[in-house]
C-alpha cells in the first residue's frame, strides 16, 4: 500500500549500481503510460477501472432502473456477504490455504444461534456462543491443516459436507424466524445499510492488519515461502491456524448478519454458492491462488463488481445463467491480467 | 541494535584488516568428533576463526563440511570435544541459541520470502512497531535496510523491490547482509558462490572482503571453487574423511596445490 510513493524515494541511495535501472526511471510518456505503471504497481486498479466501467455500461443500458437508491441497496445486498468472507478468503489464499467449509459456516451459525437461544441463553449470549462455534470451526479447520499436514482443500472440503448436514440436522430442513429482536437487530442486518457499514468496517480491519502489521508480513511469508519463513523463527502454523479462526468467525458473522436482514434462517442459503462467490471475489480482486502476495480492498471490489453483474443482468433482462458464464470468465481472465501485471513488475525492475 | 555495526567509518581497525591471528579469536573447536550410528562423521576436528579472518572450508562431498557447521549453528551436538566462543567454554543447545550468541548461518536456500520487499526481508521476525502498538514502522525500516546495504556496499535499484525480482547474485548478497545486519560475531556461508555466474561471485567476494576489513566479523566460508578461495580466504582448512587433513595460510598455498591434495586420492591410474 505505502510502496508506491517510497518506490521514487528509496532510488537515489541506491542510484549508482551498473545496470540497475531504478523502476520508473524510463519517463512516462503521456497518461498512457502513466495508468499503465500505476496498474503495475497497484493490483486493486484494475478491478476498481472494470468495475467502474462495468457501473458505467450498465446505467446506460440498464435504463432508470440503475442509479437509483433501492437498486444500491439491492446490489449492497449481493456484494456486502461476498465482500466479507472474501477479504477472509483473500488472507487465507495469501497465507496459501483456501476454505471451502466458508459457506456452510456462513449456513450454519445461525441455526446455532437458535439453539443457544431455545436452550434458554437471552440473544446476546446466543450470539456470542454461535460466534464461538464459529471460530471452533475455523480452529479444527486449521488445527487439522497444520498438525495431520492435510491440504486445506480437503480439510475444508469435509469440513463442509459435515456443516452441511448438520445445517440441515439443527433446521429439519425447514426455515426458522431469527430469534433475535429489538436493538440488536437494528445493529445486526436490520438497518438498511448496516450490511454495507459492517462490510466497509471489517475489510478496513483486514487490510490493515495485512499491510501495517506484523500479522501481515508473517502471512505473506507463510504463503510465499513456508520453509524460508520458518528458518527465519516465524510460527507458520499459528498465523495460519489465526487466520482459519478469522475466516470462519467472520463466515459466521456474516451469515447471522445476512440472514436477520432477510428475516429467516434457511438451511439452503449459503453454501457453496456464498463460497465460491467469496473465493471469485477475491481472485477477481487481484488475490494469487499461489499465496504469497494479495489484497483484502480487491476482494472488495471484486464483491461489488460481481454484486453490479448480477444485478445489472437483472435488470436489462439478460438469462441468469449466463451470469455464471461471465463469471467463469472473469475469474480466469482477472487471473490472467494478475500474471500479466506481475511479469510486467519484473520487467520494470530489471 | 544495527546502528554502531553498520557504519562505516567505525569499521575495519587496521589492525584487523592484516588477515589472519589479527583479532581476537571468535570460535576455537576442540577434538571434536560426531558419530551417526556406524558412521564416523567428523574425527578430532580442530578449528579456529577470529574477528576479521576469513576461513575457507574445503573438502569433497561427504568428508564432513555440512556435519561440521550444523555443530557450529547449534543443530548436531558433537559427541566428544568442546567448542569455545570468544574464549569460553560453550555448549551450543540449540540454533536458536547459537544465534543469539552472535552465530549466524546463511544456507543454500537463502530463506528469503521472494514476494516481499528487500527491507522486509532484511526484518524478517525482527520487524520494528510503534512501541506497544502492533503497527510496522515501514519508514525506518526502509532507513536502517538502506543504511545496513549501503554500508556493506550492496547495490540494489531500491529496498523497496521485492526480492524475487532482484538477481541471484543480489538476494544472495542481501542474505548476508540479514545475517550481518543482527549484530553477527560469526558468519558462516554455506556454498554461497554455487550456481552462480562469475561476476556475480565476484561481487560476493567483494562484499565478503568488505565484511573482513570491517574487522567485527569472523568468516567460515564453505565453497567448491578453490580459485575463490585462495582469492579471498586469510586461510584454508581441508577435510577429507571427517578429518582436517590440511590448515594453511592462503598465501603459503595454491590452488594446484589444494587440486592436487583433494583429487590426488581419486585419480585413475593410467
Amino acid at each position: 500500500m505505502a510502496e508506491a510513493e517510497t518506490h521514487a524515494a528509496a532510488t537515489p541511495a541506491a542510484a549508482p549500481g551498473p545496470g540497475a535501472a531504478p523502476p520508473g526511471a524510463t519517463p512516462a510518456r503521456g497518461p498512457g503510460a502513466a495508468l499503465l505503471s500505476a496498474l503495475v504497481r497497484r493490483r486493486e486498479l484494475s478491478i476498481v477501472l472494470v468495475t467502474i466501467a462495468a457501473v458505467v455500461y450498465f446505467s446506460v443500458a440498464g435504463g432508470k432502473g440503475f442509479n437509483t437508491t433501492n437498486n444500491y441497496h439491492i446490489i449492497m445486498q449481493y456484494a456486502a456477504p461476498w465482500a466479507i468472507i472474501g477479504g477472509a478468503e483473500a488472507l487465507l489464499l495469501i497465507c496459501g490455504e483456501i476454505d471451502l467449509s466458508a459457506g456452510f459456516v456462513y449456513t450454519f451459525t445461525p441455526f446455532v444461534l437458535t439453539s443457544f437461544y431455545d436452550a434458554g441463553a437471552t440473544v446476546p449470549f446466543a450470539l456470542i456462543g454461535a460466534l464461538a462455534v464459529a471460530a471452533g470451526v475455523g480452529l479444527v479447520n486449521g488445527l487439522v491443516r497444520v498438525l495431520f499436514n492435510l491440504s486445506s482443500f480437503i480439510t475444508t472440503l469435509g469440513m463442509g459436507f459435515f456443516l452441511e448436514g448438520m445445517s440441515y440436522i439443527q433446521s429439519r430442513g425447514e426455515p426458522t424466524q431469527p430469534p433475535i429482536g429489538g436493538g440488536l437487530q437494528r445493529v445486526i442486518g436490520g438497518w438498511r445499510w448496516s450490511e454495507l457499514v459492517w462490510a466497509l468496517a471489517i475489510i478496513a480491519v483486514l487490510q490493515i492488519a495485512l499491510s501495517a502489521t506484523r500479522y501481515g508480513v508473517y502471512t505473506q511469508a507463510a504463503g510465499g515461502n513456508p520453509l524460508s519463513a520458518a528458518e527465519s523463527g516465524i510460527k507458520v502454523g499459528r498465523i495460519k491456524i489465526a487466520t482459519f479462526v478469522v475466516t470462519s468467525l467472520l463466515a459466521g458473522f456474516t451469515g447471522i448478519l445476512d440472514q436477520v436482514r432477510v428475516g429467516s434462517f434457511d438451511p439452503t442459503s449459503g453454501g457453496n454458492t456464498t463460497m465460491f462467490m467469496a473465493v471469485a471475489s477475491a481472485v477477481i480482486g487481484g488475490t494469487a491462488l499461489l499465496g504469497g502476495s494479495g489484497t483484502v480492498v480487491g476482494a472488495l471490489f471484486g464483491a461489488l463488481l460481481l454484486g453490479v453483474i448480477n444485478d445489472g443482468f437483472n435488470l436489462i433482462g439478460v438469462n441468469a445463467y449466463a451470469f455464471d458464464v461471465v463469471i467463469g470468465i472473469a475469474v480466469v481472465v482477472a487471473m490472467l491480467l494478475n500474471a500479466y501485471l506481475a511479469s510486467l513488475r519484473k520487467r520494470a525492475l530489471r | 541494535m544495527t546502528g554502531e555495526a553498520a557504519d562505516p567509518n567505525t569499521a575495519g581497525t587496521p589492525a584487523a584488516a592484516d588477515g589472519a591471528g589479527a583479532g581476537a579469536e571468535v570460535i576455537r573447536v576442540e577434538r571434536v568428533s560426531k558419530r551417526f550410528g556406524p558412521v564416523t562423521a567428523l574425527r578430532d576436528i580442530n578449528l579456529h576463526v577470529a574477528r576479521g579472518e576469513i576461513l575457507g572450508l574445503i573438502g569433497d562431498n561427504g568428508a564432513g563440511k555440512s556435519t561440521l557447521i550444523k555443530i557450529l549453528t547449534g543443530f548436531h551436538r558433537p559427541d566428544s570435544g568442546r567448542i569455545l566462543f570468544e574464549g569460553t567454554e560453550t555448549r551450543l543447545r540449540s540454533v536458536a541459541h547459537a544465534r543469539s550468541l552472535g552465530i549466524e548461518t546463511v544456507y543454500q536456500d537463502l530463506a528469503l520470502i521472494d514476494g516481499l520487499p528487500v527491507y522486509l526481508n532484511l526484518h524478517l521476525n525482527k520487524e520494528l512497531t510503534h512501541g506497544p502498538l502492533p503497527f510496522l514502522r515501514r519508514r525506518e525500516m526502509r532507513r536502517r535496510a538502506r543504511e545496513a546495504l549501503d554500508s556493506v556496499g550492496i547495490e540494489i535499484p531500491s529496498v523497496t523491490a521485492e526480492v524475487g525480482q532482484l538477481s541471484g547474485g543480489q538476494r544472495q548478497a542481501i542474505a548476508v547482509a540479514r545475517s550481518v545486519h543482527s549484530d553477527a560475531k560469526l558468519l558462516l556461508l554455506d556454498e554461497p558462490l554455487a550456481a552462480m555466474g562469475a561476476r556475480e561471485g565476484t561481487q560476493i567476494l567483494r562484499l565478503l572482503r568488505r565484511l573482513k576489513q570491517r574487522g567485527d566479523l569472523a568468516i567460515i566460508l564453505i565453497a567448491h571453487n578453490y580459485s575463490q578461495v585462495v582469492d579471498v580466504c586469510d586461510r584454508v582448512n581441508l577435510l577429507q574423511h571427517g578429518e582436517i587433513t590440511f590448515d594453511r595460510r592462503s598465501a603459503d598455498t595454491s590452488v594446484a596445490e589444494l587440486l592436487e591434495l583433494v583429487h590426488a586420492e581419486y585419480r585413475v591410474e593410467a
